[in-house]
């Protein structure tokens, strides 16, 4: 499992800063979008991989914590899908009016002659 | 905890957040009472800095009040510190934000819609990334900050800012997810997300643990040095501030700073003299980086063809005097690097304000002088003669006087805080015990020093060449269309430097107030950890 996660993770985020390199805005934004499934998905990981072990304790009686997996890292990854997920919507707005004014997808708004 | 003082750590992010959130209900009808809630807000965000700031510097450990958000302990929960320098860096950022909006309103808050929400929302990101006492809360703040700086970026439109814009968003994207990596390693490893928890464990990491928590903070900090520009990491800048509209860049001016106090605070806390094995590190980066971009942020002052440009490459001038001389490591230096950190925020700020003013006066007189010279080219001696008794417009003389003043404190010359600034820096570098004491001299203080002087050469070069352009070239006969509410910002900014230039023993014994608390963290961190909680929770009877 955690050979499968660290390989997808690392495929991930090779992808997306060769993406991001690249000249046209839609490479880039795809990019974007999947060096933040990487980076999510190693918060993730840093909470260690447990299997079938629930993030939120019980209410009744006292509670064994090493039965529980680390919520916090879930928590700020939830944090991280919403903000970046924002972010991503607020750049496709600018890469389209960007596409409109310039009239090309170039990232640096005109064709490199 | 019943009045509503006790929870001022808080306020200076909650003021601006329920007013950007009010003037969201305003539609641009009522722009007259979008303006006034709009600078009300900012003036009261101000008192309210003031007040803090004067609380937390009567503190004797210099930490006001660290406060449990959510009410949840210390550790576990998010908690504010609001310390000398956080508090500090609060009432910089209301005073700019102040004197910025006061300009938007004379022409720059018409250009769009929501123009007040996010400026308001910008302040409640700054804020509170300085207020923040949690890593990861830090993110968010910054966040709030860059989201918002993204719609005021893009304010008035036009391809060139949308151009400039695309490539800021999308490195500061960039950045942000390297920020992630950073928090989310620091958490995996140290297993917490706390600042000075965070400085508490350090020392006790295994050698395996260190690296890993190392890598962390390494790839943090170039989060946070993508923020301040640094050297190579800093290109988006230049391009995407000139193209801001002037107030927008004016208060950019203090976002970079935003990243350089990050570096400061999370260095001396995780890194500082009690963190063991890790103590110190990065400083080299920080030097060498710093200096780089010193260098090249001079050639860049000199380069520059546009006064906005000129006003961009002086901020990376300035953040690169303030990296290398947090790289150095240096107590005294660091105290001196401060001041600077106010003076050049508040100067540069001014000047991309000023900038604007000017491109109107220019670009007025060198459209006037293109007209006389084609239509009455031959009537050209007679209109000299009859300028030489012409008294100098009352606009024009302000706005000479208020350049020279932006020219002497961004070049570091005397008498004004810039040069205290410098000096206290290079005295500190080169004296690290103290006048009484002879030490060794470290080779990067000559660098520093040498650097620090150049650019201020390079810095007064670059805007004698601007103002003789604009003040001597320019011919127009109509005084420059300038409105006292745009000109009165920037003389504001420029007589709190002058006031600073006369309090400077004070100031610089406050920035040192601040430095022996930033390199003994050892005495805020039971303090923030045994953060009251807001209301006390009563035992939960079963």
């Amino acid at each position: 499992m955690e050979l499968v996660l660290a390989v997808s993770i690392g495929v991930m985020a090779s992808c997306g800063v060769y993406l991001m390199l690249r000249p046209r805005t839609f490479q880039v934004i795809i990019g974007l979008s999947l060096l933040s499934y990487a980076v999510n998905l190693f918060i993730f990981a840093m909470g260690r991989l447990r299997v079938g072990a629930a993030p939120v304790l019980s209410k009744d009686g006292v509670v064994d914590p090493s039965l529980y997996t680390d919520p916090v890292p879930q928590a700020l990854v939830l944090t991280a899908i919403v903000i970046g997920f924002a972010m991503t919507a607020l750049f496709l707005v600018v890469l389209l009016a960007a596409r409109g004014l310039t009239g090309t997808d170039h990232v640096d708004g005109r064709e490199r002659r | 905890m019943n009045s509503i003082l006790d929870h001022l750590v808080i306020l200076p992010i909650l003021l601006p957040m329920a007013t950007g959130a009010l003037l969201l209900m305003f539609d641009d009808r009522l722009r007259n009472a979008r303006a006034l809630i709009s600078l009300g807000s900012a003036v009261l965000l101000v008192l309210l800095a003031v007040l803090l700031m004067s609380q937390a510097n009567a503190q004797p450990s210099g930490v006001l009040e660290s406060y449990a958000v959510g009410n949840w302990p210390a550790p576990f929960g998010i908690v504010l510190v609001a310390d000398r320098l956080s508090a500090m860096m609060v009432l910089l950022t209301a005073i700019l934000g102040l004197a910025t909006l006061c300009y938007s309103l004379a022409r720059w808050h018409m250009a769009g819609s929501s123009f007040h929400s996010l400026f308001q929302f910008l302040l409640m990101g700054i804020n509170g990334a300085f207020l923040t006492g949690d890593i990861f809360n830090l993110f968010v703040f910054f966040e709030v900050m860059l989201a918002a700086s993204y719609g005021l970026a893009l304010h008035g439109q036009g391809a060139t800012r949308v151009r400039a814009s695309l490539h800021y968003i999308a490195v500061n994207l960039g950045a942000s997810f390297l920020f992630l990596i950073g928090a989310a390693l620091i958490y995996g490893i140290a297993g917490t997300l706390n600042m000075a928890d965070l400085a508490d464990k350090i020392a006790g990491l295994g050698e395996q643990d260190r690296v890993l928590v190392e890598s962390g903070a390494a790839i943090l900090g170039v989060a946070f040095l993508i923020k301040a520009g640094m050297w190579p990491l800093g290109f988006w800048l230049p391009t995407s501030y000139s193209a801001a509209a002037a107030p927008v860049a004016a208060v950019f001016a203090i976002m970079t700073k935003v990243g350089v106090y990050a570096v400061l605070r999370v260095s001396t806390l995780a890194f500082g003299a009690e963190a063991g094995a890790s103590a110190g590190f990065g400083q080299n980066v920080l030097l060498i980086g710093g200096i780089a971009t010193l260098a090249f942020g001079s050639v860049g002052v000199l380069a520059a063809q546009t006064t906005p440009r000129l006003a961009s490459y002086s901020i990376i001038v300035s953040s690169g005097t303030l990296l290398a001389t947090l790289g150095m490591g240096n107590a005294g230096a660091t105290s001196g690097a401060l001041f600077y950190l106010v003076v050049s925020t508040i100067a540069i700020s001014a000047f991309f304000m000023l900038a604007e003013l000017l491109d109107r006066v220019r670009i007025e007189g060198a459209d006037v002088l293109a007209i006389t010279m084609e239509a009455y080219g031959d009537d050209e001696d007679v209109d000299e003669e009859a300028e030489v008794g012409v008294a100098i417009p009352a606009t024009l003389a302000v706005l000479s006087i208020s350049f020279a003043i932006c020219m002497l404190l961004i070049a570091g010359l005397p008498p004004l805080a810039g040069f205290v600034a410098k000096f206290a820096i290079i005295s500190a570098v080169f004296n690290p015990l103290g006048l009484a004491e002879v030490a060794e001299v470290p080779a990067g203080a000559w660098w520093l020093a040498g650097l620090v002087i150049f650019s201020g050469f390079a810095a007064l070069v670059a805007l004698t060449r601007t103002w003789i352009n604009i003040f001597w070239a320019t011919m127009s006969e109509r005084p420059a269309p300038v409105r006292v509410i745009e000109i009165a910002p920037v003389i504001l900014l420029l007589a709190l430097t002058v006031v600073a230039t006369l309090m400077a023993g004070p100031a610089l014994g406050y920035t040192q107030a601040i430095v022996d608390q930033l390199y003994a963290p050892a005495g805020q961190i039971p303090q923030v950890l045994e953060t009251p909680l807001v209301v006390e929770i009563e035992e939960a009877t079963p």
